[in-house]
């Protein structure tokens, strides 16, 4: 048996009082959580940004971050939950959710 | 109030709560967040007089509970301020919970605790229930024998909090120290400011690239951070030395973890706080007549100065170690738990008598003292090892 | 207490090409797929140019953003208990404010508070009171999810009349819970607090408009936000939003706003859907279509009835002046 006084290592730095740099959940990755996945057909998106500003992720990545007017958007699939609200709030109908297994050409843009 | 301006430099006579008020005035505090309690009022009430008349430059924000006066103290750390409240008794309670999240953020805060009984039956008078409440919740716990040295340890709590990130209270006893006007040599408000300067830069939210505070922690990180506190206060006396050294420069007044009289007496009486000073004053008329007592008084309780504990025991054989609250159920009272604990760590074998006495504002006169020093001295192979005294 | 003049300045929202598009809130978080409350506060953020410090309260949404060591906040943020984001709120600002005076803080920060409708209506309303009380400069959210969440769904005093709730069961004694929602605007109001307002998440235009307008006044404001939780009141994620908008389309949930004690209807519901249509789309009140209850769905029908003409009623008294 090995010397129980050597304290193991942690995972992760110890901070002091447990604070750490903000966004840093990034690099979690929740795509496993989905069971469908929305694709976007980028001929109908009509670039209106309401699936960007009802998902809850966000999951939404903007194509003209800088812009001031209309975004085509493209699906950040790490961390799509795949709840589905993008597709009910896309006024042209231009997300379909599809079975996760699927196959979809174009980094889910199509 | 009206007169301080004129005693800065000087003697004056003071309470233990306007010599923390005072205290709190030159610290460059910028937040105090506080809830009135007998017998603590005092201490807010002189600060909301130095926010009126502009002597106080930061933020008085009166809150509507400890709770929040803890809450807002935490807030304001957060965002890099130096923060300051006071309570006592119920609202040390009520602020429990909070303690716990200072110390665990690893903030520097300071608070003053005019010790008090807790309810019930209600008692607004002295004892340590409500510090003993709340001794493991991460906090330096420092303790005074007099107004002076309330006033001293609240200045250099600020240095303390900020140099190892854990908050700091300064225990007074309510009434004894609060409502007791003694003389005070306060320092000039320039040599305080000099010495506590302004905190030290640390992570905060006012931090342009933003961070996150109190994340939630799993069990693959918590007993780390747990770990890590708990090294920060066991070895947060050096630095406490080291503040306090710097201080008696300036003042002439050392403290220190312990104060002994009568070292390597063959009976010492171990005690917090202001009856200390009853115990020594028994003690050396004794000793004067031949008997061999002393008093080890503790100014700090958590981290318990060991070091110097230990140090203080040679020729020692006998320790009285007197409780001022009570842990209903255990081995003895806190601070002889301690003491206990401490000595069979080392191996160190001592005849200890734990005694619980001073409950609820009980007094404590030379009397109780000699007879308690002469149980000490005689007791033999039967001798009670805990009880309640209570006086005649 | 003077703030950040820039932002005195309220511009509402007109267009939604004009919200600020850097993202406020990163993915990776742990909310259940399409959290309500997770909606709010991505709107929130995203409607201020500037990054306001968010204090959060316990709750599901600090819970799920915040595991050690990822964090899913781009903006300053604290969680340090449930009962008192308000009090934390207050000490942040305070200290900002001293920070200021001292010349060691260029300028202050927006700071908004942070907690579930547990977190406000219940044990951290005292702090809530107090902070108001008091006047600081902040914003408080109340992000309602008409439960505790976070522990499981129990019943919270923002638990509509009816509603089932893991310690409000629907039995022969109970008909769902019991007791009527806490009308916590009223509360707010009686403090004399210069903004309120409702907002859900259905509508982002009138809610980020809302947050703008709160965070311009130079006191304390208080918005209180309708975020359904797909979990606890049993809808299909894909509905949360769905579920919102028909709370404020069967007058369920009016929005509006007060402003300086003046009442003003922000959505306008002239024709109300039949409640039925907000009720049917969650398990939480399917008891409650159930013949056997008609009475029960009776009362609510009237308690929302009366919730909505009373605003109604002080909105149009202001309206007449
Ligand atoms: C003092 C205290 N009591 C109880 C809890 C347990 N607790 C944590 S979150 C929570 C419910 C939160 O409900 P709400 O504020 O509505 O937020 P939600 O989880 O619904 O988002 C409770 C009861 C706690 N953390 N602290
Ligand atoms: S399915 Fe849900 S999580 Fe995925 S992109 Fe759409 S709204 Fe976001
Ligand atoms: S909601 Fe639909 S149309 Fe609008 S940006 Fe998203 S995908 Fe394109
Ligand atoms: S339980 Fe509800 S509020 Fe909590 S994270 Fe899940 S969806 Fe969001
Ligand atoms: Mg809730």
């Amino acid at each position: 048996m090995s010397d129980p006084r050597v304290r193991p290592v942690g995972p992760y730095p110890i901070s002091q009082g447990g604070w750490h740099e903000g966004g840093s959940s990034k690099a979690y990755v929740t795509n496993d959580w989905r069971l469908e996945k929305p694709v976007v057909d980028l001929e109908k998106c009509v670039g209106c940004l309401y699936c960007w500003v009802y998902c809850p992720e966000p999951a939404i990545d903007l194509l003209d971050r800088a812009g001031k007017g209309p975004s085509k958007v493209r699906i950040d699939y790490d961390h799509c939950k795949g709840c589905g609200i993008c597709q009910q709030v896309c006024p042209p109908k231009a997300i379909k959710m599809v079975p996760e297994e699927e196959e979809v050409a174009n980094n889910g843009s199509i | 109030m009206a007169q301080f301006e004129s005693v800065q430099t000087r003697k004056s006579l003071l309470t233990g709560d306007e010599a923390v008020a005072h205290a709190v005035r030159q610290s460059n505090v910028d937040l105090v967040a506080a809830y009135p309690i007998t017998p603590q009022t005092i201490i807010v009430e002189r600060i909301a007089d130095f926010a009126a008349s502009g002597a106080f430059t930061g933020q008085f924000v009166p809150v509507e509970s400890e709770h929040s006066a803890m809450s807002a103290c935490i807030g304001g750390a957060l965002a890099g301020a130096r923060a300051f409240t006071a309570t006592a008794s119920q609202g040390l309670a009520l602020m429990h919970e909070m303690l716990y999240a200072a110390s665990g953020l690893r903030l520097p805060i300071s608070m003053a605790i005019a010790n008090r009984a807790l309810n019930s039956p209600l008692n607004i008078h002295n004892d340590h229930t409500d510090v003993m409440g709340s001794i493991d919740s991460g906090w330096i716990q420092l303790f005074a024998e007099n107004a002076e040295e309330a006033y001293d340890r609240v200045i250099q709590s600020f240095r303390i909090a900020e140099a190892v990130n854990l908050p700091v209270a300064v225990n007074l006893d309510g009434f004894t120290l609060t409502h007791s006007t003694e003389p005070v040599e306060m320092l000039s408000d320039e040599a305080v400011r000099g010495f506590v300067g302004r905190p030290p830069k640390r992570d905060s939210l006012m931090d342009e690239a933003p961070k996150s505070f109190g994340l939630m922690s799993l069990p693959d990180s918590y007993q780390f951070f747990k770990e890590d506190q708990s090294r920060a206060t066991t070895g947060s006396g050096v630095t406490i030395s080291q503040v306090e050294g710097e201080y008696v420069k300036l003042s002439g007044r050392d403290h220190g973890a312990l104060k002994i009289f009568g070292s390597g007496s063959k009976v010492m009486m171990v005690m917090l706080g202001s009856y200390a000073g009853t115990a020594r004053t028994t003690a050396r008329q004794m000793k004067n007549g031949g008997e061999q007592v002393g008093v080890i008084s503790l100014g700090w309780l958590r981290p318990f100065p060991e070091r110097q504990f230990l140090d203080a025991l040679e020729g020692v054989e006998t320790l009285m170690i007197m409780d001022r609250s009570v842990s209903y159920g255990a081995p003895a009272g806190p601070l002889a738990s301690d003491v206990m604990s401490l000595l069979y760590r080392y191996g160190i074998k001592r005849k200890v008598i734990a005694v619980t006495y001073g409950l609820g504002g009980r007094g404590f006169l030379e009397e109780d003292a000699m007879r308690l020093f002469r149980y000490a001295e005689k007791s033999g192979p039967s001798f009670e090892s805990f009880f309640f005294y209570g006086g005649e | 207490m003077e703030g950040n003049s820039k932002l005195s300045q309220f511009q509402p929202v007109k267009s939604i090409f004009e919200i600020n598009r850097e993202e406020r809130m990163a993915p990776g978080h742990r909310a259940c797929a399409g959290c309500g409350p997770m909606i709010a506060v991505r709107q929130i953020l995203q409607s201020l140019d500037v990054k306001p410090v968010v204090i959060s309260a316990t709750g599901c949404v600090e819970v799920t953003t915040s595991t050690y060591p990822d964090s899913a906040w781009l903006v300053p943020w604290a969680h340090v208990a449930f009962e008192n984001s308000a009090a934390v709120a207050s000490g942040v600002e305070a200290a900002m404010h001293a920070l200021k005076v001292r010349g060691e803080l260029k300028e202050e920060r927006p700071v908004i508070a942070l907690a579930g409708d547990g977190g406000t209506f219940d044990i951290g309303l005292q702090a809530l009171s107090g902070a108001l009380e008091r006047g600081h400069r902040m914003l408080y959210v109340c992000y309602d999810n008409e439960a505790y969440m976070n522990t499981g769904i129990q019943r919270s005093s923002a638990t509509p009349f009816g509603a089932w709730t893991t310690t409000s069961p629907v039995g022969k004694e109970w008909p769902g819970k019991a007791e009527i929602k806490k009308d916590i605007m009223g509360i707010v109001v009686a403090h004399g607090t210069p903004y309120a307002a409702t907002a859900s998440i259905s509508h982002w235009k009138d809610l980020m408009t809302k947050v703008r307008k709160a965070v311009s006044q130079n006191g304390p404001t208080f918005l209180h936000v309708y975020a359904p939780c797909n979990r606890g009141w049993r809808f299909e994620p894909k509905d949360t939003v769905e579920v919102a908008k028909r709370a404020v389309e069967t007058r369920f949930f009016p929005l509006y706003e007060v402003e300086n004690g003046r009442y003003r209807i922000t959505v306008p519901v002239a024709k109300p859907r039949p409640l039925e249509d907000f009720l049917s789309l969650q398990g939480r009140f399917s008891h409650l279509l159930k013949p056997e209850n008609s009475e029960t769905l009776k009362e609510l029908k009237s308690i929302v009835e009366e919730r909505w003409s009373k605003i109604n009623a002080a909105a149009s008294v202001q309206a007449q002046v």
